[in-house]
């Protein structure tokens, strides 16, 4: 029978605090290994993004007139649209977690049970970071010119990150308030759609002027402009990297909050 | 180690909305004994459950586990117990051995020890073969194996179980019953919750049976059937009555009360020796069948 030496017996020194580096470092990796995993996750993630920076440059670009190359123009929105994927994601996974029973089996372990939704946090960074790089080599290989400093390059990664961060939190929210994976994509699909109607693909003056109204409260407005601004060297005026910045951190402290009270709630 | 009971409940109450379904309920299980609670849905089983593994707070009362209260000391607690849920709470994505040192590694099993006791764990539960496939692939008696083994990971002193074995075949239930066996021998103390009385009546050393959120009745199971009544002749006359006669099963009792049929002249279209069910323990206890709606309790025999 058994080779192993196996001991069930009660275990006396079980430290009853919880390890919250250690412990989020583990359900970091747990959901970090997932990410590969999950085909269908990867595709959405990575290649949809790369398939729409193809498509929005060589099938709609030539009749879309932004002022300038229009790769130029739409790369920054492609950079945006592919973080609301890998937010979604996370949506859809915290939902999952909810509804099958582990995230008890996590709130019954010694650990900080928040954790948990961290691990999906930082896992979609990751998966965005990834797809980022990936979106913008390609973007570079097909016309892409940036003329960025490396502090500029910097300040714009920083703003797509904080960006990436807030909607990652307020899909985790949204994740934890759905009643099951199915609702939670169904929830996510408007992040998807917000982009859209934001100065992300076409200059908000060509919009109806209702559209074009709202498009200027969007945020992803302002984070499409200051990322733009500074990867292609244009002005961008200090109103809107505030903006920009107000948004992301705003979205970030409700998206964090209301899914820190519902996972205490209902989780 | 102490006297003191493993778990130790005292007027525990709970409800949600106008639904009370913790109505004072007190009850101690002592260390080193399978307790097996026993009841229909809705009586509160999986409720105390959830309480005793903190995941949800009484309205009042108190609850204890391994000598910590499980508001004031849940840390203390969380530390002590394993939860078994009634859903294999592991992740699909990640292997049985991913899983295993995941859960290892959250209830702080020593760096150094992760590995070999993931695996003698997966040895234990018959999944080596299986340790290095995604769990989605695994069948319910294998991911039920691996929820459980994942349980065991950090030698709990208390290990909960909600209904461990509903939906499994019959030998994946003998496994999970040899099992618990298994943990108890070892010193761990077993909290199940269970709807088959076959199954506290094989596992556990003392039944309580819950019904609306209060114990109606406990002991060891040898005392309960005594106040449940013994097994019965139950006889189905032609005119479509039924009537039951209490019997020790003995083949001249039986004989008795079939002599005492033919003397009264009864038509019987069918009969037969039953044993007590669980149907027969609410009967008794309550005067009436498990709860309205519900579906009714059964043997896991009859169930297949």
């Amino acid at each position: 029978m058994s080779t192993l030496a196996l001991d069930l017996s009660p275990r006396d020194d079980a430290p009853a605090r919880p390890r919250p580096g250690a412990d989020t470092l583990a359900l970091i990796g747990r959901c970090l290994r997932r990410s590969t995993r999950q085909v269908d996750t990867v595709i959405l993630g990575i290649a949809l993004p790369v398939l729409l920076l193809l498509m929005f440059v060589y099938v709609f670009g030539g009749a879309i007139e932004a002022g300038m190359e229009y790769v130029d123009f739409v790369v920054p929105g492609i950079v945006i649209l592919t973080a609301g994927y890998g937010a979604a994601s996370a949506a859809v996974d915290v939902a999952n977690d909810r509804t099958n029973g582990i995230v008890d089996r996590f709130r019954s372990m010694p650990i900080r049970s928040t954790g948990v939704l961290t691990g999906h946090v930082v896992a979609s960074l990751v998966r965005n970071a990834v797809a980022t790089v990936l979106v913008l080599v390609i973007a570079t290989f097909i016309g892409f010119d940036a003329v960025a400093s490396p502090l500029a390059w910097a300040g714009a990664m920083g703003v797509v990150l904080l960006y990436v961060l807030a909607i990652t939190w307020v899909s985790v929210a949204l994740g934890l308030m759905a009643s099951g994976a199915e609702a939670a994509s169904g929830f996510t699909f408007a992040i998807l759609f917000i982009p859209y109607v934001s100065s992300a693909f076409v200059p908000l003056e060509t919009m109806p002027p209702v559209l074009e109204t709202i498009g200027r409260w969007n945020p992803v407005t302002p984070v499409a402009d200051v990322v733009r601004g500074l990867l292609l060297g244009t002005d961008v005026a200090a109103s809107t990297v505030w903006a920009a910045l107000a948004w992301s951190v705003g979205l970030l402290l409700v998206g964090w909050l209301a899914a820190a009270v519902i996972f205490r709630r209902k989780a | 180690m102490t006297n003191d009971p493993a778990v130790r409940i005292r007027g525990l109450r709970k409800a949600y909305g106008d639904l009370v379904v913790l109505d004072g309920l007190d009850l101690d299980a002592h260390a080193g004994e399978v307790l097996a609670l026993l009841g229909p849905n809705g009586a509160g089983k999986t409720t105390t459950v959830r309480i005793l593994s903190t995941l949800v707070a009484p309205d009042s009362g108190s609850a204890s586990v391994a000598g910590h209260d499980v508001v004031r000391e849940a840390p203390a607690v969380r530390a002590a117990i394993s939860l078994t849920g009634q859903y294999a709470a592991v992740d699909e994505l990640l292997t049985g051995e991913e899983n295993m040192r995941l859960m290892a590694r959250l209830a702080h099993v020593p760096r150094a020890q992760v590995r070999d006791r993931a695996a003698a764990l997966l040895e234990a539960f018959d999944l080596v073969d299986a340790a290095r496939r995604p769990v989605r692939t695994y069948s319910g008696g294998m991911r039920r194996r691996l929820d459980l083994a994942v349980g065991l990971v950090g030698r709990p002193r208390v290990v909960f179980l909600d209904e461990p074995t509903t939906g499994l075949d019959p030998r994946s239930r003998g496994e999970v019953w040899d099992m618990v066996r298994t943990v108890v021998a070892a010193g761990a103390t077993v909290l199940l919750t269970t709807q088959y009385l076959d199954e506290a009546e094989r596992l556990a050393d003392r039944v309580a049976v819950i019904d609306h959120g209060t114990v109606i009745a406990q002991g060891t199971t040898t005392e309960l059937k005594r106040t449940i009544g013994t097994a019965h002749v139950e006889l189905v006359l032609a005119d479509g009555t039924t009537e039951r006669v209490p019997t020790d099963g003995s083949v001249p009792d039986v004989r008795r009360i079939l002599d005492d049929v033919e003397r009264r002249d009864l038509l019987v279209a069918a009969w037969q020796v039953r044993e007590p069910t669980l149907d027969d323990v609410f009967l008794t206890l309550t005067g009436r069948p498990t709860a309205p709606g519900a579906p009714a309790l059964a043997t896991a025999q009859e169930t297949r």
